[in-house]
């Protein structure tokens, strides 16, 4: 029996995006899942049921049905109260949560004992950018936000020559850019404005460039790359040199978009009512950073309002209003998420198990089966668990169990490990003479270095690597030479001792081990050079 | 020298072959970490052979033992073309193992050694010589065979005796009751006839373990013979009591078995049934022939030409190589058709997959020959999600490793491997020589996919021809 997807209509007021599209329910159901839409759902983005219901859906009127019905329920805003309380008691719930910021939303759905994936909490890895919905949402908000400008501003954009007179290009200015950022530019200059942008990561300025915009530095030197290639607090030096170049910008441009925000913080008010007043009359600004307090003064979160004559847009909801991209995008996010969750077995015919091994899924999983797992551990640092680690002297010479490579391993195995490594130790401890347990000691200590050294190589020097170790295990050569011509004097004379013979074996170890001795490095040496940036 | 002086050597030394592998974990310490190893191994020699080991008696045979051993090193170092790589360290993975085994034998028929030993440290003394010198065969014999395999003096097919696994058993068990027989001898003359025979046993034993083996799991082979020949110095360092032995052997040893667990998890395979050999046949799927899906239909040939015009047009290219590019000696045009695609501002990449090639990161170090820059040289991981987004990916002597099959046939024998997803660009081409399968055996339903073109021919004449077209 295939797991169903449920989509309902999005409630709060305003939100014409639906978590699926026509398109995107034909390749779920080709994944094996069934798709059950409520009628209605993709009205707000010009998608009627009967689009749905040809591309196989199930269309369902009754609200509570559906949500009964579903045991996966896709959702683009995060559930109210009364949502919460349709979700089916440990059912699996896939939207935007924001769980920082909804801490109560957060303790309710635990409390139905749900499995939720956050859409807002994809890890920023270059693996999860097929799912990254934060980044397709700006990417249209900042389109959208030209278009609300261009729609309140009232000239052309590009500049002309007509027989009716001279029109002057629109000169628009970007704050930050980051996805929407570099959206707003891609969409102003292809209208024509002149566009320049700002942002405290110095390294964006390529970017910018590549949509076809100027970059306009700060000229102060502080590095503003946060984790994960987010912007950072500056200093108060850098902000006021930053405020020195937005009152400059404000003189001169029509336009200004800002979308300046820091994860977790309020966003940084950039533009004074000086600025405001210093703006020409007819100036339009966007503040896409409204719903977190704006980036703006005179903002009103979710209106526009006209102050000292420039209109400045506080919506929310810029996506929303281009809800029929929004939600194709959107929904395609989740899609891939769906193939991720089929492809670790998070989704195994009726179960439903997340893979918490797994650094995207463990990112976006909020809640666990009622219990809270948000925030997630830091990014990994590629070092193996330490159970694994500690399975390693179960590892005599020809044994190459290293334990797993990826997560911790079972408790169980861990146990049957350390319990046989115990047994040999036991063994090794109470029938070994003293002088076998030094070398011993060294031995399984060389062991550890050797695996904590080799565990983080890149794969391009796996040869190299290997070359090297080659020619370092023509050591051997020591062995050779500490029989060639011992010491005889301790040892008593009656012994008959094949000398010869002893001393010809150990010049032919010599003569072997020292090809590759010399080989070995040499053609490593070889090799390295040739490595380049 | 003293005795404490020349321990303080080892331990420096010891440090210093730590470092060495270390470094050997990035591009930019690499080359650092081989001095590190050069240096380290100096001082070791240099502390042997003047500490109080070794009497004046033994300098001009050690010299002269030396200067010849150099002087061959040296040269077949500066010979080997790097495709012939994977061969070179095979051979000498083969002479540690020689190595070892002689140092066994010189230990072995010296009285001199176990007339001070206590009778439980003579057991053990004499349990540790026994396994140095079947790690030591093992290592030799085995990797004596994967030379031959990857020079192609012996084919690449795994050979598959009927009841292999029992053979392998009983060749354990001779080799632990002689074993026993030989660590209950008294004298040598004692115990030289169960030493013999279980030398025999253990060459044996690796030749089989090898020829077993299908030429796709190579990488793995070598890296694992790696892992022996370390081992095989450890057992040597137990039975002479030399901790430098030891610790440089368990590292060695330690970092080879990790390397091919590393290789083995990229192949989405079980270590075990690699070393247990015949690929496929744990699958329960005939080897060739690919079992039931079977593709078919027809395959798009392509002219050099056309390809030179697919790639003038296109944005963005990646390109996949495998072993057929380093038979084919092919990096370096591949390196000029980069360099003009990309001062035509196309935007070329390299995808590795982990096996590409016969050992692990043979193509890189190829394509690092050729001077292509490493930071457009990228992992499978990295990179296959952007094949939607490629204009044409050209695979270049490789095939199982874009084996489509992998994803969709489960009853395939190389099933769940992970592969570049080539077919996913808008159009691939591959060159290979012919229609031939892999070093799997399997056929590859790549080349019937309708957005691929197969361009026949030698790798390296196709591509200059390629070059010839851009260039005009």
């Amino acid at each position: 029996m295939a797991l169903t997807i449920g989509v309902p209509r999005e409630v709060q007021p305003g939100e014409k995006r639906v978590a699926t599209v026509p398109d995107v329910v034909e390749k779920l159901i080709k994944q094996g899942f069934r798709v059950a839409v409520e009628a209605g759902a993709g009205d707000g983005a010009q998608i009627g049921d009967d689009a749905y219901r040809a591309a196989g859906a199930d269309v369902v009127a009754d609200r509570a049905q559906l949500w009964s019905l579903a045991d996966i329920v896709f959702k683009v805003r995060a559930p109210d109260p009364a949502e919460v309380g349709l979700l089916r008691e440990g059912g699996m719930l896939v939207s935007f949560i924001w769980p920082a910021q909804n801490p109560d939303l957060m303790k309710a759905l635990a409390a139905r004992k749900a499995t939720v994936l956050a859409m807002d909490s994809v890890p920023r890895i270059s693996r999860a950018q097929k799912l990254d919905a934060l980044s397709s949402m700006a990417n249209i908000a900042g389109y959208r936000a030209v278009i609300e400008a261009a729609h309140q501003f009232g000239r052309f954009f590009t500049g002309s020559i007509t027989a009716a007179g001279k029109v002057p290009p629109a000169k628009v200015f970007v704050i930050g850019a980051g996805v929407a950022g570099l959206a707003a530019i891609g969409a102003a200059s292809g209208l024509g404005a002149i566009v320049r942008a700002n942002d405290t990561r110095p390294e964006v300025a390529d970017q910018v460039k590549s949509m076809g915009g100027e970059f306009v530095g700060v000229d102060y030197v502080e590095e503003g790359s946060g984790v994960g290639g987010y912007a950072k607090v500056m200093s108060e030096g850098f902000q006021k040199a930053q405020r020195d170049v937005f009152a400059k910008q404000a003189k001169d441009v029509d336009i200004i978009i800002t979308t300046a925000l820091i994860p977790g913080k309020p966003a940084p008010r950039l533009i004074t009512e000086e600025m405001v007043k210093s703006m020409k009359q007819g100036s339009v600004i966007v503040d896409m950073a409204a719903e977190q307090g704006g980036n703006c003064e005179l903002t009103v979160p979710g209106e526009i309002v006209v102050r000292h004559g420039v209109t400045i847009i506080g919506y929310a909801d810029l996506p929303s209003r281009l809800a029929r991209q929004a939600s194709t995008l959107y929904a395609t996010n989740l899609l891939r998420l769906c193939e991720d969750l089929v492809k670790t077995k998070s989704i195994e015919g009726d179960a439903i198990h997340i893979d918490m091994q797994d650094e995207v899924l463990r990112g976006t999983t909020v809640i666990d089966r009622g219990e809270i797992t948000w925030p997630p551990p830091p990014p990994k640092l590629s070092a193996a668990p330490p159970a694994a680690k500690a399975a390693t002297p179960v590892a005599a010479p020809k044994a190459h169990g290293h334990g797993k490579a990826k997560g911790a391993m079972a408790p169980g195995r861990a146990a049957v490990y350390f319990g046989a490594g115990a047994l040999l130790f036991l063994l090794i401890g109470a029938f070994a003479p003293a002088s076998f347990i030094g070398h011993f000691t060294v031995f399984v200590l060389a062991c550890f270095v050797g695996y904590m050294v080799v565990w983080n190589v890149t794969p391009a020097l796996h040869t190299p690597l290997m070359s090297v170790t080659n020619a370092v295990s023509s050591i051997i050569a020591i062995g050779a030479l500490v029989q060639i011509a011992p010491d005889l004097a301790q040892v008593s004379a009656d012994l008959s001792r094949p000398g010869e013979w002893i001393r010809w074996l150990s010049v032919g170890a010599i003569v072997l081990a020292t090809v590759n001795m010399f080989g070995g490095f040499a053609v490593t040496r070889r090799m390295l050079d040739m490595f380049r940036k | 020298m003293s005795t404490s002086l020349s321990t303080i050597s080892y331990l420096g030394a010891t440090i210093l072959f730590i470092l060495c592998l270390g470094g050997l974990s990035h591009p930019e310490t690499a080359r650092r970490g081989n001095l590190y190893g050069i240096v380290g191994m100096a001082i070791a020699v240099v502390a042997t052979v003047f500490g109080p080991q070794v009497t004046a008696g033994g300098l001009p045979y050690i010299v002269a033992a030396m200067v010849v051993g150099a002087a061959v090193g040296l040269y077949a170092a500066r010979v080997v073309r790097m495709t012939q790589m994977p061969e070179l360290v095979a051979l000498m993975h083969s002479l540690v193992g020689l190595a070892a085994m002689l140092v066994g034998y010189a230990n072995f028929v010296d009285p001199a050694v176990a007339a001070k030993l206590t009778p439980a440290e003579k057991a053990i003394h004499e349990f540790e010589m026994y396994v140095g010198v079947l790690i030591g065969a093992v290592t030799f014999s085995g990797s004596v065979i994967a030379f031959g395999k990857l020079s192609g003096r012996i084919s690449g097919k795994p050979m598959l005796l009927p009841g292999r696994h029992w053979l392998n058993l009983a060749g354990l068990v001779l080799v632990v009751w002689f074993g026993y027989r030989f660590v209950m001898a008294h004298g040598v003359a004692e115990g030289m006839v169960p030493m013999i025979v279980m030398t025999v046993v253990a060459l044996l034993f690796g030749v089989h373990m090898v020829m077993a083996i299908g030429g796709a799991d190579m990488p793995v082979v070598v890296s694992m013979l790696n892992s022996y020949s370390g081992w095989a110095a450890a057992a040597t360092g137990f039975m002479l009591s030399n901790d430098l032995l030891i610790v440089v052997g368990a590292l060695v040893g330690s970092s080879g078995a990790i390397l091919s667990y590393i290789m083995c998890a990229a192949m989405n395979r079980n270590f075990l049934s690699v070393i247990a050999g015949g690929f496929g046949t744990d699958g329960g799927a005939p080897a060739a022939g690919g079992g039931a899906a079977q593709p078919v239909g027809e395959v798009n040939p392509i002219s050099a030409g056309e390809t030179a015009e697919l790639l003038r047009e296109a944005k963005s290219v990646i390109v996949v190589p495998g072993y057929g590019m380093a038979v084919a000696q092919a990096q370096h045009t591949v390196c000029e058709i980069t360099k003009v695609l990309r001062e035509r501002g196309v935007n070329v990449r390299f995808g590795i997959h982990p096996v590409a090639g016969r050992m692990p990161g043979h193509m890189n170090v190829l394509l690092a020959e050729a001077k292509v820059p490493y930071d457009i040289v990228f992992e499978m991981d990295e990179l296959n999600e952007d094949f939607p987004d490629t204009d044409v990916a050209i695979v270049i002597g490789a095939n199982d490793i874009v084996n489509p099959a992998a994803q969709e046939d489960p009853t395939s024998p190389i099933a769940g491997m992970p592969v570049l997803e080539v077919w996913k660009a808008k159009t691939s081409v591959v060159m290979k020589r012919s229609m031939a399968s892999g070093y799997a055996g399997v056929d590859n339903p790549l080349f019937y996919k309708d957005n691929n073109r197969m361009l026949f021919g030698d790798a390296k004449k196709m591509l200059d021809e390629v070059l010839a077209a851009l260039k005009s």
